[in-house]
């Protein structure tokens, strides 16, 4: 699979019947891969042209020579650029392959900061074990400076939010890599609940819980009862009888309802089981996220019929990821599973991963070239609800593009050029 | 089900007698790779060349068609793979993490010794090998302005840690001295709190060790004039006589330039270790002559001290002028994919050439192993590794590792294959059953039908 296609150098060969065309906007071409460019610098942004030796819609097959038309900041057109018209207005940009702006499946950028100082770190908050009432939006920072680091490298749109790292702590949201501010550029404001589940739950702190997994699991499904309780009554008491307003046990029951999943992280396998026990006891819609034993319980996941976000690929097998695999990703594929993969969590360096590169070993170990771009676009996509508007070079899809200058996922790419809403954003500095 | 089961152990069986039977072979009888892609690091790739190895030394490097094959070798058909040598880790943390530095006591302990607290036996150890990586700098960690001494190894098949070392000519093993400087070293008392106590510490030790080797000078043969002996200072000392070089943990330019100040103070010859911020003072840098070994994570940050980090230190470091090697920092990096790092440095602009002999030849000068290892050159250690292409692609994998002519890794057996992507008992090398039954992997497998 991976020899499948050959990816081109970066210059591309134009069509015969492309050139007496591209002589008319000649001058649109030559300002076409200008470096620098400032985000927010167009308002509207023109319409894009974007020229691929190779354009991977991911929806569909491979384009040789493809073209990928923006306007008003949605795709009017995917397709061979061969005899496709375009007015002179478009700016026009060319890569050798052109990709979907990628889709981190679930990571912590703009939550968990660069500096990693005290003051820009808001993935757990560690007064309580368990605070699903804790929004992502109300602590998401668009400016923070890997916001734009990773959009550089062609990501365009992240689910972030709280993290792994206790019981329950918090949401997360889906969002958009524009870098205005978490109202402008969200687009699933309360996306899933992050619950996390074995070790990685549990407190050393005497006397505080939960101490062991298995407590872990007694005071989740605690609340749940309580949240299924208080959601009863809500919607059954008369008037005068309703529960007052519970933001924490409020969020858990969009959980029971199905409206807003549970995200929950888990590496052991015996975890991944108590993931699974819980969800059909409560009847719950869940992700699985992290996932390093998967191997071990491949037939349980599958049968769940849940969705996993498999932990970064070149993330430290160590402690409940000890037994890691890097074909882990090419084994979910196999067996039928839906799957996506994260750039995850990061405590120190590098504080993120960068979901590009996460999906080009899970390529290079099993899953093939075109599986793993699916990983990090159009899967991730569905997995998070968002597909309608990303994750694939489709018409009527947002204008979310990224531009390599070779094979996305060798080393020795780069990102260099990226759209979001069909305005461009710098990319990947070039070599000094 | 069953009997899928017992198919595992049967044929772990014989990729144990298999193992034996390399093993016992390295290795008189002179070894030919023919017909791959050579890239010697010294001079120019060889697009179909053959490397001739005997006695676990590199007997001859050429063209197909000019390097005579000595009769009676064994000739082994390599068509299609792409050798260089054994790569060259100038940092890593394999082998026990923690447990090969200082304690918590005090800032400065050179006489902790890596090598009493080296596992040969951690999975990390054989997950450095599965990476390519036959030679390796074993340090203590950056929590300490000096951590104790470090461990240069070849990564030979073990059962101990004598089994990697690397003897210098008067039987003491190689090694460097880890020192830190920045953020690292600072902590309560008595370790420093600020930048300033930190040099001013590491400064009276240094002038110390100076008192305490002229005493031992002034001396001569003479046991009752001679010092008491002092570990610490005998190893600043070994320092100070250029035996033992500084391998230097520092990232800020400020910090850089504190220890080209004190490197050019003493006299001490010094590698600067991560870097950060060295292509703020590439020039400084170049002018000293200091070399770097630099690392590649994938985005800045996570401590202050790493906001600059930047993909393009490598080229702008080569520009310059620098000696400029890699390491992995292991577990910051995984050693199993050390050869990323060459990748990346090329994309951020460094020259192939230039990134290839950043994890080979490059490293091999920054521990002064360079007159046995780091490049494929007739007389030198028979490292090489075997690539199923390009070294630079994300898709070629390590296939073999040699070390000194004996194979220490070959992906095609099973259980180097756990090793290299990872897998149900890959964490811990030590469960009764991997010995004797085979890798859990395989058994999944087998069970699922997929072998």
């Amino acid at each position: 699979m991976q020899t499948q296609f050959q990816f081109p150098g970066a210059r591309l060969t134009m069509s015969l019947s492309l050139r007496p065309f591209l002589a008319l906007v000649l001058s649109g071409w030559l300002v076409a891969v200008a470096p620098g460019l400032t985000a927010g610098e167009e308002t509207p942004p023109m319409p894009l042209a974007i020229h691929g030796a190779l354009v991977y819609p991911v929806s569909g097959a491979p384009i040789r020579d493809g073209l990928v038309l923006v306007r008003d900041g949605k795709i009017t057109y995917v397709g061979p650029a061969a005899g496709r018209m375009y007015t002179a207005d478009h700016r026009v940009l060319r890569a050798a392959v052109v990709t979907p702006g990628l889709v981190d499946a679930r990571g912590t950028v703009g939550v968990s900061g660069m500096l990693n100082q005290p003051q820009d770190q808001e993935q757990v908050e560690r007064s309580a074990p368990l605070q699903p009432e804790l929004r992502a939006i109300d602590a998401y920072n668009a400016k923070d400076e890997l916001v734009a680091y990773v959009r550089a490298r062609g990501v365009t749109t992240i689910h972030t939010g709280h993290g792994p790292g206790a019981l329950v702590t918090g949401q997360t949201l889906v969002v958009k890599l524009l870098g205005r501010g978490s109202d402008a550029d969200v687009l699933v404001p309360a996306a899933m609940i992050a619950t996390t589940l074995g070790g990685d739950a549990t407190t050393q702190e005497k006397g505080k819980s939960p101490g062991t997994p298995a407590k872990a699991v007694a005071m989740l499904r605690a609340e749940l009862i309580k949240a299924r309780d208080y959601a009863d009554k809500r919607a059954k008491a008369a008037d005068d009888k309703k529960p007052a307003r519970d933001l924490r046990l409020e969020a858990l029951a969009r959980a029971l309802d199905g409206s807003q999943p549970l995200l929950v992280s888990v590496d052991r396998s015996r975890d991944i089981l108590a993931a699974l026990r819980v969800a059909k006891e409560f009847n719950l819609k869940i992700v699985l996220e992290g996932c390093a034993d998967a191997p071990d319980v491949l037939g349980e996941i599958k049968a769940s019929g849940f969705p996993v976000i498999l932990h970064p690929t070149m993330a430290r097998s160590n402690q409940t990821r000890e037994n890691l695999s890097m074909e882990t990703a090419g084994r979910l594929k196999a067996a039928g599973i839906p799957f996506a993969i994260e750039s995850g969590y990061e405590s120190y360096v590098p504080k993120t991963r960068i979901v590009l590169f996460e999906a080009a070993v899970a390529a290079a170990n099993g899953l093939g070239r075109e599986a793993a771009l699916a990983a990090i676009t159009l899967d991730a996509a569905r997995l998070l609800g968002v597909a309608d508007r990303v994750g694939s070079l489709e018409v009527g899809k947002d204008g979310d593009v990224a531009l390599y200058d070779g094979d996305p996922f060798e080393y020795t790419t780069r990102c260099v050029g990226v759209a979001i809403n069909g305005q461009l954003f710098p990319a990947e500095t070039a070599a000094p | 089900m069953i009997s899928c089961l017992l198919r595992g152990p049967a044929r772990a069986a014989v990729w144990v007698l298999a193992g034996l039977t390399v093993a016992a072979q390295a290795q008189d009888r002179a070894v030919a790779f023919r017909g791959a892609q050579i890239i010697p690091i010294e001079g120019a790739p060889i697009a179909q060349g053959v490397l001739v190895v005997q006695g676990g030394k590199i007997v001859a490097v050429g063209p197909v068609d000019s390097t005579p094959i000595p009769a009676g070798a064994e000739v082994r058909e390599v068509a299609g793979k792409v050798l260089m040598p054994g790569l060259v880790d100038s940092h890593s943390h394999i082998g026990g993490g923690g447990g090969v530095g200082a304690d918590g006591s005090g800032p400065i302990q050179p006489e902790v010794r890596a090598m009493d607290g080296f596992d040969v036996g951690d999975a990390s150890v054989a997950k450095a090998r599965a990476g390519g990586i036959t030679t390796v700098n074993v340090m203590p960690g950056s929590g300490h302005l000096v951590s104790g001494q470090t461990l240069y190894l070849k990564l030979r098949n073990a059962r101990t840690v004598d089994d990697v070392l690397i003897l210098l000519p008067d039987g003491t093993p190689a090694g460097g001295l880890k020192m830190a400087n920045g953020t690292n070293p600072r902590r309560d008392p008595p370790f420093p709190g600020t930048r300033g106590k930190s040099a001013s510490l590491v400064r009276e030790r240094f002038v110390a060790a100076q008192d305490y080797m002229a005493k031992v000078a002034r001396a001569k043969d003479d046991p009752e004039k001679r010092p008491a002996r002092d570990l610490a200072l005998e190893e600043l000392g070994e320092v100070l006589a250029g035996r033992r070089v500084v391998q230097h943990h520092t990232h800020r330019h400020d910090d850089i330039m504190t220890v080209l100040r004190l490197s050019k103070e003493f006299g001490f010859k010094v590698v600067l270790h991560h870097v950060s911020e060295g292509w703020k003072v590439a020039e400084e840098i170049a002018a000293a002559k200091v070399p770097c070994s630099i690392i590649f994570v994938d985005s800045p940050g996570g401590k202050l001290e790493a906001r600059d980090l930047d993909v393009r230190i490598g080229a702008i470091l080569e520009k310059a002028g620098v000696l400029v090697g890699f390491h992995t920092d292991d577990g910051i990096t995984d050693s199993r994919l050390f050869l990323r790092s060459a990748g990346m440095a090329v994309r951020g602009g460094m020259s192939r050439e230039g990134a290839l002999a950043g994890v080979t030849l490059a490293n091999a000068k920054i521990l002064g192993l360079e007159a046995r290892v780091g490049s494929l050159v007739a007389g030198k250690d028979a490292d090489f590794i075997v690539l199923s292409g390009d070294p630079l692609s994300v898709y070629t994998h390590v296939e073999q590792t040699w070390v000194e002519g004996a194979k220490v890794f070959d992906r095609s057996l099973p259980q180097d294959h756990l090793r290299a992507v990872g897998g149900p008992g890959a964490g811990d090398p030590r469960r009764p059953h991997y010995c004797c039954f085979g890798d859990a992997w395989s058994l999944i497998a087998a069970a699922n039908g997929d072998q």
